[in-house]
């Protein structure tokens, strides 16, 4: 377990001030300058050495990401600092609590991030819901160029540093980046095709860097302390804390920041009061928000909550949202309503995702019922698999991921209620088809 | 120049180059919806999925760079599988109306579902419907039909210039259309049908009328601008079903203008299929023999200095040869090809042509239009300026009327007292040009048909030199002609001889009483109601404005029915091809003439086509050279002179009505409802 004193987010349940005092308090903008007079790549390297890997899902080394912005700005194509809080994966709820609670340590980790890429301008796009979120960062921004910590000269350092507020409108796809930077330019949220990527030709066509908030938020801290520190926590290439999202059917859903590598239960039962009705009454768990797929419990008792070893079980970390299902799911209906879900927020722009998605979810409503045959569910996994991998950006993954984890741990369940309803139809001969075409 | 490996055979590709273009070098077949190399790279179809060594996933090919030393495969299951997916995508909410759909036959979907996709359906949901929509008169749509590939919506941005079409809505229910309901205002729009890779967008007069599989395909050469686009007649039986584009780089691409394509039902409407002669006021059908006789009675006792001749916009330069080489042995050197009166001269050839060539734009860097609207007098050219313009680094003034050309431009002046601004240098477009390193000039007709056109093609001479526009190794000095046949005319001399007298001077004339025959062939752009009492001889296809004034008709071919040459405005000579017979009793155009040559007593020494082919070749050699583009040495043209203050106006007033073809084509009419007049509400009695 966690000790209290490598704890980041100090204030991740807002008992303290969330304000710049409150903040100073906590160690936040403590020797900004010293870190910035060490140099643009020096911070850079800080982070690859930490092993700290990107906090949206994706899982990509952040320090390398860094990395791949041009060491030269060519004044014609300045740098950006594009921060993702557009947090919308079901289950997940880490980033706006850290805007909520702490927005200094974002606002510190945009300069110091800005700082090593180079770039004097950095964007936080919020998601759209996110109002009195968006207004206390907007405080916090008030608070942090009164104080000169960002703006002109950001805590004298001589680097200049703008960081803007924008709020998007709702769409799950533009907390995919490329989506997320035309949104930003005022167009439809359509990933863009990669490569080229954003470090090349991001925002306005200029080299960009897009991050998550955590990513960002913790990035301050691990220079104060040093990449060793974070990279002595957890396990190797899985480094540092996390913030954990645990929602669903356990006794005390909350946001916790625990070490990276946490077993599964023991991070449910220490924090979240564990499962409803007991352990046992367990009967799946969504590790890493909608997108990834569900474990069984038999995986669930003894599975380490990072990215590799769930990666190792055919499922991910992703934005570490776990959602917790007991026995009394019906967890065909539960995949069904994520299904749901991506065929709704799909752009639309590639052929697998917009045709695919609104095909598996109105098979996926029948197998709710059970209205289909056997045979169909080796051809839903078909599908998916032709979504999956086949799209511009992960969204048809996303997708598919959650059905092929219901049918890979779940065939039973699903082959039962098709077996039910064919009884259930033939039994009450000459009942209406109405129930059929429903 | 990266190497790329695909399925194991190596070819080096150009940088820059895509994974897609790699394995079209290396002759593997790549499926593609969205990808179309004249477009913006959209990449969403996914049909063009390959496996690329090192990748995780299949790769799109039509967006993915070729780097070297990258190892590409089509042929493995894994690409086939996934190509069967998308294709499977595609189909689930395609409608099953292919007997219905016209694109069957030449549908892109089917062919590829036919070579790529599964050989049955597992999709046993409902289809998705969307509701169709109005773009115009030319294109209809069919939306549920729709793959979603952005074709059209990357046309129309990025080729035509009009920014209509977009993607509304979000996933499955996502629609291509224009945002509110307008149409698709441009000269290009029938290229979307081409575009289109399913039933979704097709021709609307077109619609339900044949099958391509039944018709017959012709090459041949559009004569409805002067651009000499290259297309293909589609014919069955005797009619003209629809005409498209041919591919040819150096002057159209793979894109026609919408005149040209959707006209051709005006071929089916008041030809002229037999002779008439007018007999007390009016016109009686009658036989050739008895259309000859009257002719030939009516210049008994010798025509001399009394006979004249007037060549249409869409005369081929056969029939213009013999008829003037049959004035001249009747006497006469009152001919006259320039029938909307421009100052065109004939004594330097460069001084007509457009001789940077429509390729030649692309190398272009600044551009002053001069009385033109390329718009509207030569679409294709126009999209050229448009295609350079987006290449950046290409500025545009203009002196004329302005008008909406798809890109921007400088406005210099409206008349030409805006040469001398520029000549002096006063106005900050003379140092574009000056500073240019290739700059060009388009003068339009609106310029040159004028009384002053002649010193304005002398200033506009001056102003090329003085500016740089013609130096050592460039020409940029262009005359943006509208009519088909005018280059032909001009280049084989179809003008007046030393004391003969000009389109104004024969129109004065027949006022006067000293013209009295005159010969039109094909010519309906004139003013007939001031030829007084003259003896009109009308030959054409159309029952136009010349036929109605005539005396005699005599009928002829249309362009599509009789091989003949046509110059486009680069000088480049074309041919057309029979793809229908002429209509009734009608014949090729330089038959007439050759057979009234024989009953008036002048033979003309021609006996078939290539001896008249033979003798246009001595006239003027840049005739021999069939398909290209003699380059022209840079002489002295134009008439010294003041110059008139009023503005140019431009030749063209009605892009959708401008010859006897486009005027009887009820598609023509109903464009010019939608696209000029939109105001016009139709009311409840309008069909």
């Amino acid at each position: 377990m966690l000790k209290d004193s490598d704890r980041i987010f100090t204030n991740l349940y807002g008992r303290h001030d969330w304000g710049l005092d409150g903040a100073r308090r906590r160690g936040d903008w403590d020797g900004t300058k010293a870190i910035l007079e060490k140099g643009h790549d020096w911070i850079t390297e800080q982070v690859k050495a930490s092993d700290l890997r990107g906090r949206g899902g994706a899982g990509f080394p952040a320090g390398l990401k860094w990395s791949f912005m041009p060491k030269q700005v060519d004044p014609k194509r300045p740098h950006y600092l594009v921060v993702n809080a557009d947090e919308s994966e079901p289950g997940t709820c880490k980033d706006r609590d850290i805007i909520r609670n702490d927005p200094h340590k974002l606002i510190e980790g945009c300069l110091v991030a800005g700082f090593a890429m180079r770039a004097n301008a950095g964007y936080i796009y919020i998601r759209g819901e996110f109002i009195n979120e968006a207004k206390q960062l907007e405080a916090a921004l008030d608070q942090a160029y009164g104080a000169g910590l960002i703006g002109k000269n950001a805590c004298g350092s001589g680097w200049d540093f703008d960081i803007y507020v924008h709020r998007g409108a709702g769409a799950y796809i533009c907390g995919e980046e490329t989506g997320l930077l035309e949104s930003l330019e005022g167009k439809p949220g359509r990933p863009r095709l990669k490569p080229p990527f954003p470090a090349a030709v991001g925002l306005y066509g200029c080299p960009t860097t897009v991050n998550n908030v955590e990513t960002i938020a913790v990035a301050p801290t691990i220079l104060r302390r040093g990449a060793a520190w974070f990279a002595g926590l957890g396990r190797p290439k899985n480094t540092g804390t996390k913030v954990f999202c645990i929602s669903g059917h356990v006794n005390q859903p909350c946001n916790v920041e625990e070490e990276m590598g946490i077993p599964l239960k023991e991070l449910i039962e220490k924090h979240a009061g564990g499962v409803r009705g007991g352990w046992d009454n367990l009967l799946a768990i969504i590790p890493g928000g909608s997108s990834v797929p569900l474990l069984p419990k038999s995986i669930c008792d003894d599975v380490l909550m990072d990215f590799d070893s769930l990666r190792a079980v055919r499922s991910g970390l992703g934005t570490a949202a776990v959602i917790v299902m007991d026995k009394s799911t019906d967890v065909i209906a539960a995949i069904a309503r994520l299904s749901h879900f991506y065929m709704h927020e799909s752009c639309g722009q590639c052929t697998p995702c917009r045709e695919g998605t609104g095909w598996v979810y109105r098979v996926m409503q029948r197998m709710v019922k059970g209205d289909a045959t056997v045979e169909e569910i080796d051809r839903l996994d078909d599908v998916v698999g032709q979504i999956e991998g086949h799209t511009i950006c992960a969204l048809g993954d996303a997708a598919a991921w959650p059905v092929q984890g219901l049918i890979r741990h779940f065939r039973p369940e699903l082959e039962a209620r098709i077996l039910n309803y064919k009884g259930v139809r033939s039994s009450s001969s000459g009942a209406s088809p109405a129930s059929a075409a429903a | 120049m990266p190497k790329v490996t695909v399925n194991g055979i190596e070819v080096e590709v150009p940088a820059g180059a895509t994974v897609l273009q790699a394995c079209e070098q290396a002759g593997a077949e790549v499926p593609r919806f969205c990808y179309h190399d004249r477009l913006s790279i959209a990449g969403n179809c996914r049909m063009c999925l390959v496996e690329v060594e090192k990748s995780p996933k299949p790769v799109a090919s039509c967006a993915m760079p070729a780097a070297d030393g990258m190892i590409v495969r089509t042929n493995t299951p894994q690409v086939r599988k996934a190509r069967e997916g998308v294709m499977e995508f595609l189909l689930i909410n395609h409608p099953l109306d292919c007997p219905i759909c016209d694109q069957g036959g030449e549908c892109d979907l089917q062919d590829q579902a036919m070579s790529y996709g599964r050989d049955g359906s597992r999709f046993d949901e409902i289809k998705r419907a969307v509701k169709d929509k109005d773009i115009g008169p030319l294109v209809k749509t069919i939306m549920t039909r729709c793959i979603h590939c952005t074709r059209c919506i990357r046309f129309a941005e990025e080729v035509a210039g009009v920014e209509v079409l977009g993607l509304s809505g979000r996933g499955e229910h996502m629609e291509v259309g224009p945002y509110v309901e307008a149409v698709v205002n441009s000269e290009l729009s029938g290229n979307l049908v081409d575009l289109c890779p399913v039933g979704a967008l097709t021709s609307k007069p077109y619609a339900f009328h044949a099958r391509p599989w039944e018709l017959r395909k012709t090459e041949s050469i559009d004569v409805l601008d002067a651009v000499g686009a290259n297309i293909r007649i589609d014919a069955r039986g005797a009619e003209v079903m629809r005409v498209l584009p041919r591919l040819n780089e150096a002057i159209n691409e793979e894109w026609l203008a919408d005149k040209s394509r959707y006209a051709c039902d005006g071929l089916r409407k008041r030809r002229l299929d037999r002779c008439y002669v007018r007999h007390n006021g009016r016109l009686e059908p009658a036989s050739w023999d008895e259309a000859f006789d009257a002719i030939a009675a009516r210049m008994s006792g010798g025509a001399g200095e009394r006979i004249a001749a007037i060549a249409g916009d869409l005369a081929d330069a056969e029939s213009m040869l013999l008829l003037k080489e049959l004035l001249a042995s009747l006497g006469s050197s009152n001919i006259d090809c320039r029938q909307d009166g421009a100052k065109l001269d004939v004594s330097s050839r460069a001084g007509y042509l457009f001789n940077t060539t429509i390729a030649g734009i692309e190398n272009a860097d600044a551009c002053l239009l001069i009385g033109s609207n390329p718009r509207w007098e030569a679409p294709l050219v126009n999209a050229r300026l448009r295609k350079r313009f987006r290449r950046g680094g290409f500025s545009v003034g203009l002196i004329g009327q302005p008008v909406d050309l798809t890109y921007r431009y400088t406005m210099i002046g409206d008349g030409p007292q805006a040469s001398s601004v520029l000549l002096a240098g006063s106005h900050p477009f003379a140092g574009v040009l000056k500073s240019a390193k290739a700059p060009m000039m388009i003068v339009g007709q609106g310029a040159l048909a004028r009384p002053d056109g002649a010193q304005v093609l002398a200033a506009a001479r001056q102003l090329a030199l003085d500016l740089g526009i013609v130096r050592d190794g460039w020409n940029g000095f262009n005359v943006l002609h509208t009519a088909a046949a005018r280059v032909g005319g001009l280049d084989l001399g179809f003008v007046p001889g030393p004391s003969g007298r000009d389109v104004q001077g024969i129109i004065e004339g027949a006022g006067a009483g000293a013209i009295e025959i005159v010969y039109l062939l094909g010519a309906d752009e004139i003013d007939t109601s001031r030829l007084g009492r003259a003896f009109v001889i009308y030959q054409g296809h159309h029952g136009d404005a010349g036929a109605k004034r005539a005396d005699v008709v005599l009928p002829g071919a249309a362009y599509t029915e009789k091989s003949a040459t046509y110059v486009s405005l680069e000088g480049r000579p074309q041919r057309t091809r029979l793809a229908v017979h002429p209509l009734g009793e009608a014949r090729e155009d330089w038959k007439i003439i050759r057979a009234l040559s024989e009953r008036l007593g002048q033979r003309l020494p021609y006996d078939t086509i290539e001896a008249v082919r033979r003798r246009l070749g001595e006239v003027a050699p840049s005739f021999r050279a069939l398909g290209r583009i003699e380059a022209a040495s840079f002489g002295r043209f134009g008439a010294p002179g003041g110059l008139d203050v009023q503005p140019f106006r431009n030749a063209i007033a009605n892009y959708y009505l401008t010859d006897p073809i486009s005027r009887a084509s009820d598609t023509m009419a109903q464009c010019v409802a939608a696209f000029l007049n939109p105001a016009q509400q139709k009311t409840g009695t309008h069909g």
